[in-house]
């Protein structure tokens, strides 16, 4: 589903910029994900690379290792003054890299928001493909965990940075839906923490919640890295039938703990 | 009385000192605001917080002793990581002993290569494990091509490492760790090898004239570090059940370093002890997990996390002073 808006995105990128350079030279695209190694950008890469074939464009990948609001800077930059044709980003924060996107597409660069929105910033980019409709993965994520445990009970949010332009969104929909649904009234927020999708961190989080909140009944962690380190906690201190785990997690990192019962359901992160 | 007070006189003046009192008023501290903090459980968490960097800080600390530092640790513990990570995924039928050992080998070779740069090129270490430390992790993506070991491939066994043991259930890591600070502290203290590493950190100058071969005790300690690294790397593995190339030991370096030197490791060598940088890896270990069981925002986390390193290390310095004092007065009494 994703891999073709992605191919109709870029082949609509690539008729802009060939009507507007006249360009003889193929289109050339570079891919900035969130950071490098993270499993859930695998297969938008791959995506990328089929819909370039495809295309006949020039495709190339340049990542950050950590998904810190300012890493992606230094490589936006060095994009600009290759002169490349389109930069496509998976942004880390949505508006860290506002001056720099300007001076991009003040070059002619034409600006794609992959995955993730310049949430509030959008005049930064030209257009946005999304895999989602991110305004139902909040709620969505707020139902599963709410049939799991009765839509009774405290549960608690374990995300990644606290600027995550994405989780934050997701977050707050999460809040609006718990506050505004009254089939969730007996549902309490009781933290919001998070692991900066770091395994050590995210861990210590999610210990610490079991610790805190003895009478917690749901965790949700709208992260790879974070609903991983939780399910491998949760497994550990055996306490998979009194505490609900969910989140978005890729396949290959959840399934283990689902086949083993530690995680009964999880929202599947993978772009198809 | 006087025996007492004698006693307690030295156990005061001892470098340790200041940093034990950290950590026995931390607890306090804590615990008041947060009774679950004085619990066995969290006893549990902050004692599987330890392993990963107690192991590393006991090959750092050797490094700081010689007057040298390791920035590259993060990277060979991912190295060696993504290694054993990729042998349990693609040869499955080999014994999980082995791929340990591979781990523990490659950190050692990254480690040795780090000591030859370093010699052979007489050069600062800072700036070659600073270029190692870019370098190898650009290797870990190389040999992963940039994909993750995901968890299914992990095996069972060595997860249950981080879980439990036959010894009072205390994890297994967390026996490991104490058993290699503890081989550590008899390499340091009773083998004229390890005794060498102060003489060599304290004067480099004079320690070819005292028949210190520096060149091989100066690879052989960056060898060891980056071999702690690599079982740190195995660890790793068994405490978060998969191998990702691009988060797996980012920043460890700092954490290891902070860690060492709050424990009175001196980064102009020569000085530090193994059982000061095990206070200094517990201390850290309890900031880290008592931090968000008080429920601390996350904004404030790191700026007190950063402040507590930098009282420890005054309340140490205060300490050294203080006993410095007291040795000079002594001596001019004599």
């Amino acid at each position: 589903m994703f891999k073709k808006s992605l191919l109709l995105g870029i082949s609509l990128s690539v008729a802009l910029i060939s009507g507007a350079a006249l360009a003889q030279d193929p289109v050339s695209i570079v891919y900035i994900p969130k950071n490098t190694g993270n499993p859930y950008f695998d297969s938008l890469v791959a995506g990328f690379e089929d819909a370039c074939k495809e295309l006949n464009c020039e495709f190339t990948m340049a990542a950050p290792a950590t998904a810190e609001a300012t890493s992606q800077i230094p490589f936006i930059t060095a994009q600009t003054q290759r002169g490349v044709d389109v930069i496509a980003i998976s942004p880390n924060s949505p508006d860290a890299m506002n001056q720099v996107l300007d001076r991009a597409r003040s070059r002619g660069i034409l600006v794609l928001a992959v995955n993730g929105d310049l949430v509030d910033n959008y005049e930064h980019r030209d257009a946005a493909i999304l895999p989602v409709d991110f305004t139902k993965t909040g709620p969505g994520q707020i139902e599963l965990v709410g049939s799991m445990i009765g839509y009774k009970g405290d549960i608690a949010v374990l995300s990644a940075t606290t600027d995550a332009p994405d989780q934050n969104t997701w977050i707050a929909a999460m809040v609006d839906s718990l506050k505004t649904n009254p089939k969730y009234k007996d549902m309490n927020l009781v933290a919001t923490v998070y692991g900066d999708d770091e395994p050590q961190k995210s861990t210590t989080e999610a210990e610490a919640l079991l610790q805190t909140y003895p009478d917690l009944k749901g965790i949700i962690s709208p992260t790879t890295v974070g609903v991983a380190a939780a399910a491998q906690v949760i497994q550990s201190a055996g306490k998979a039938d009194e505490v609900k785990l969910t989140g978005l997690g890729t396949p290959n990192q959840m399934r283990p703990f689902i086949k083993d019962g530690t995680v009964e359901a999880v929202q599947a992160l993978e772009p198809l | 009385m006087s025996l007492i007070t004698k006693f307690l006189s030295t156990l005061l003046h001892r470098r340790e000192a200041g940093i034990a009192v950290m950590i026995v008023l931390l607890a306090l501290v804590v615990g008041a605001i947060q009774p679950r903090f004085l619990t066995l459980e969290t006893l549990r968490i902050i004692a599987l917080a330890i392993p990963l960097i107690l192991i590393a800080a006991m090959g750092q600390m050797m490094v700081l002793v010689a007057r040298h530092v390791d920035l590259s640790i993060g990277s060979i513990l991912a190295f060696s990581s993504i290694i054993a990570g990729i042998m349990f995924r693609d040869l499955p039928e080999v014994p999980i002993i082995i791929s340990i050992i591979a781990a523990i080998a490659c950190g050692a070779a990254l480690g040795f290569v780090n000591g030859v740069i370093v010699t052979l090129f007489k050069l600062p270490s800072i700036i070659v494990t600073l270029g190692t430390l870019s370098l190898y992790r650009g290797l870990v993506f190389l040999v992963s091509g940039a994909r993750q070991v995901d968890p299914q491939y992990i095996p069972r066994s060595l997860i249950e490492m981080s879980q439990t043991s036959p010894i009072f259930g205390i994890p297994w890591i967390v026996i490991l760790a104490f058993v290699i600070a503890l081989l550590t502290y008899f390499f340091l203290d009773h083998v004229r090898l390890g005794r060498q590493i102060y003489a060599l950190g304290s004067n480099p100058v004079a320690a070819p004239l005292r028949g210190i071969k520096v060149v091989p005790l100066t690879i052989l300690v960056f060898t060891m570090s980056g071999a702690l690294a690599g079982l740190t790397g195995i660890i790793y593995a068994s405490r978060f059940g998969y191998v990702n190339p691009g988060i797996t030991g980012v920043g460890f370096e700092f954490t290891v370093i902070a860690a060492v030197v709050i424990g009175g490791v001196s980064i102009n060598g020569g000085v530090g002890t193994v059982l000061g940088t095990v206070l200094g890896v517990i201390l850290l270990g309890m900031v880290n997990v008592a931090l968000p069981l008080l429920g601390v925002s996350a904004f404030w986390q790191d700026v007190i996390y950063g402040a507590v390193i930098v009282i420890a290390l005054l309340i140490d310095k205060s300490v050294r002073d203080r006993s410095a004092r007291a040795l000079a007065a002594a001596r001019s009494a004599a």
